[in-house]
């Protein structure tokens, strides 16, 4: 009463995150809130903090993508293992090499594969997973994922508080999902200081959806076992709007190029 | 209460394994062999070639010259010994002890048990008459001590020897009835001993000697002088549980409830024991007769009733009770040892694995247990090689995971062949071109050269790359071979964040 200017904002900030776990999205309890080190991104994110317990999309369009957004998804995935915890990775026709994920932080034997034939049963293990609390995460490689399948793994993290990733590797359709989010990652041209060779991997990460939060488009590079953000010549986090501006204006550009 | 011994001699248990596995040599002249000192040498005959004077221990190709075009075949004694444990387990109907005596022959402890048949005469004949029955010729004897069983169950006509009267029956038999070695029987028949009896007159003090103590030894446990141990085989526990039903059960229902009784009294006997099951069926018995299952397997023994039920609740629908199933038994097939400590050894959290290993278990069930998978470093360069695949969840890494050489997040399951144009020899490429695409390339690293594990594949050695191209996207490729000697091949194996 006496500082009501500070006082409105505590209000704020408080319903705010009412709000945010009326949604579904974890309260963001000190002991959950983990830093992935992904720095000015994190301002994208509701509650400014990488969203725990629910479900993201990943969509690659190309092979090399695929990689890059696995890539991407390790380095995420060895803040949510920690030391001790345990993932399980579901995927129809599965390239992904065990030992790459040691580059990025886990331990490949902590990661358990499960690859499946058809699609069904992907999801049928992945919901089943996503049940467990035991997990630190599930990740499932496939192909087309319908709203109606996407909306039962969402109702199955509700409870369970479990990490999913769905990564769609070369889709057909482009069917919103119901995730919180939608990523796309590519590979970006390495910097190596003028020195001969590939330097850093450097992927650029486009947060195309988020729910309550702000899209945008960041480039990270993956040095020294952490993420490490490079900044663009363009703003950071962008508008929606403006996100797709610039997308279509990238596109444009690559068909200049192509041409 | 004085003891009573059954030896039962098998003269043709290889011959007769041989012919029930190949029915075709069922009557028919073949002999067994196996390699000693660099010859081949009989191991066993079958009946026929028995009466023609082929004995075990000749050589083979002296058999083949009598008899060009005989059938030979190897001999396989792990096998025999096999069948042999197995016919012991088959004998626990008749006595509770009972051992094996390799490498064709079992001894029974029947004290007090021949009366249930009637007698020692009856109880005898139904032994042999049940392995007759079963395609096994048999000789079996039945004296005081395992000794005078073992040497009449060879070489007596009578085969019931009375209490008390071994050594009448034994003084008759020649010395090689004593159970000795070789050297010594044939120092024996130098000597001129054709019968026991012989033997019997001399001084036990001029025996041991000439002739050592075996001798006496083997002499005193035939006559009963000497006590001989028998090694009982341990049965194997049967872990079956029987649910008969008063009225037959049709519904879905009705068979969880079934389920749920046989599974509670299963689990109570594994915690007694502290077992766990590993693999389980479930039979119905159905009123027409036929039998119906479902089995399921798990990740880690497990005695958690709730679980298994989950891994059964999931196979019910494959269960037909057609007109209804009158019995149920459930039987775990394979069982572990679980123990408080081992479950403590999960170190990472330790209920948490218990509760990843029951998900697999679900996963299995549903998908097959050879979808999932867990890797552990492999100490090899060769990409393919690097890794192992692992069953089971307790296993941890030997080595490290190594980081010292880049590798790449996707391992295309085979090397992809793809054209290159290349400046100079053992220079990366300018650009390649993959499923029609042109792609060219920035930056390279690179070569890393990796040369065929000779112990396993012989082949040319590869070069891997490290190349990006114009885009970003970067890209593990190699040269299989080397420029001179013919033209190198270039793949693609891999993509790198």
């Amino acid at each position: 009463m006496y500082d009501r200017i500070s006082n409105k904002k505590d209000l704020i900030r408080q319903l705010k995150e009412q709000l945010l776990s009326m949604e579904g999205f974890s309260s963001g309890s000190v002991s959950r809130r983990l830093d992935f080190g992904l720095g000015p991104m994190n301002a994208a994110f509701p509650g400014g903090t990488f969203p725990i317990g629910s479900i993201h999309e990943l969509v690659s369009p190309t092979e090399a993508d695929a990689a890059a957004a696995n890539g991407f998804l390790a380095g995420l995935l060895s803040t949510l293992m920690g030391q001790s915890g345990i993932c399980l990775w579901i995927s129809v026709g599965r390239k992904l090499f065990p030992p790459a994920l040691k580059f990025f932080g886990i331990e490949p034997h902590r990661v358990i594969f499960v690859d499946v034939k058809l699609k069904k049963d992907g999801l049928w293990v992945m919901e089943q997973a996503l049940k467990c609390t035991a997990l630190s995460a599930v990740v499932a490689e496939l192909r087309e994922v319908s709203f109606a399948e996407s909306r039962r793994l969402q109702l199955a993290v509700e409870d369970s508080r479990v990490t999913g990733f769905l990564h769609r590797i070369r889709p057909v359709s482009q069917a919103t999902l119901a995730c919180v989010s939608r990523w796309k990652i590519s590979p970006q041209p390495s910097h190596s200081n003028g020195l001969p060779g590939v330097g850093f991997s450097r992927v650029q990460v486009e947060l195309e959806k988020i729910r309550n939060g702000r899209p945008g488009s960041w480039q990270f590079e993956w040095r020294k076992g952490r993420f490490l953000f490079v900044p663009a010549k363009r703003p950071a986090a962008l508008t929606a709007e403006s996100a797709k501006n610039n997308l279509d204006s990238n596109k444009a550009s690559t068909k200049m190029k192509a041409g | 209460m004085p003891k009573r011994y059954l030896y039962i001699w098998f003269p043709y248990l290889p011959i007769e394994r041989m012919s029930k596995k190949h029915p075709e040599l069922h009557g028919k002249p073949f002999l067994l062999y196996a390699p000693e000192r660099g010859r081949m040498v009989v191991r066993a005959v079958s009946p026929a070639l028995v009466k023609e004077g082929i004995r075990p221990g000749m050589v083979v190709a002296d058999v083949r010259a009598i008899f060009p075009g005989l059938e030979v075949i190897p001999a396989e004694p792990e096998a025999d010994a096999q069948l042999l444990n197995k016919l012991a387990e088959w004998c626990f109907r008749f006595s509770p002890i009972v051992a094996v005596d390799p490498p064709d022959g079992l001894v029974l402890d029947i004290s007090g048990c021949p009366h249930l048949w009637g007698g020692e005469l009856p109880y005898l004949e139904a032994i042999v008459e049940r392995l007759q029955k079963g395609g096994y010729a048999a000789r079996a004897a039945i004296a005081d001590t395992i000794g005078a069983a073992w040497a009449v169950a060879r070489f007596c006509r009578e085969l019931l020897i009375e209490p008390g009267r071994q050594e009448e029956a034994l003084l008759q038999l020649p010395p090689v009835a004593l159970r000795l070695d070789e050297p010594t029987l044939q120092r024996l028949d130098k000597l001129g001993f054709r019968k026991i009896s012989q033997l019997t007159a001399i001084p036990p003090g001029n025996l041991r000697r000439r002739l050592g103590d075996a001798l006496l030894f083997r002499l005193g446990q035939a006559l009963g002088t000497e006590r001989e141990l028998l090694k009982p085989i341990q049965p194997t526990p049967v872990y079956l549980e029987r649910l008969p039903c008063l009225e037959p059960i049709r519904t879905a229902k009705g068979i969880e409830i079934a389920l749920e009784r046989l599974l509670a009294m299963l689990c109570t006997r594994l915690s007694s024991e502290s077992k766990g099951m590993r693999s389980g069926i479930l039979k119905g018995y159905r009123l027409d007769g036929e039998t119906v299952q479902i089995s399921i397997g798990t990740n880690r023994a497990s005695r958690n009733a709730a679980h298994l039920f989950k891994l059964f609740e999931l196979k019910i629908p494959e269960l037909e009770p057609a007109l209804g199933i009158e019995l149920f038994t459930l039987e775990a097939t394979l069982v572990e040892e679980v123990t408080e400590a081992q479950e403590a050894l999960w170190s990472l959290g330790c209920n948490n694995q218990t509760v990843i290993a029951e998900l697999l278990d679900t996963i299995a069930g549903k998908v097959g247990l050879q979808c999932i998978r867990r890797y552990l470093p492999q100490e090899s360069y060769w990409p393919e090689h690097s890794v192992k695949e692992v069953g089971s969840l307790d296993s941890q890494p030997e080595t490290e995971w190594r980081t010292d050489r880049p590798r790449p997040m996707h391992l295309l399951p085979r090397p992809e062949p793809i054209e290159v144009m290349v400046v100079l020899p053992d220079y990366p490429p300018m650009h390649f071109r993959y499923k029609g695409e042109l792609i060219h390339l920035v930056r390279a690293d690179g070569p890393e050269r990796i040369e065929q594990e000779w112990w396993l594949q012989h082949g040319p050695p590869r070069d891997y790359y490290r190349v990006e191209d114009d885009t970003g996207a970067r890209y593990w490729i190699f040269r299989l071979g080397l420029y001179g000697n013919g033209k190198p091949q270039w793949f693609l194996h891999g993509y790198f964040v």
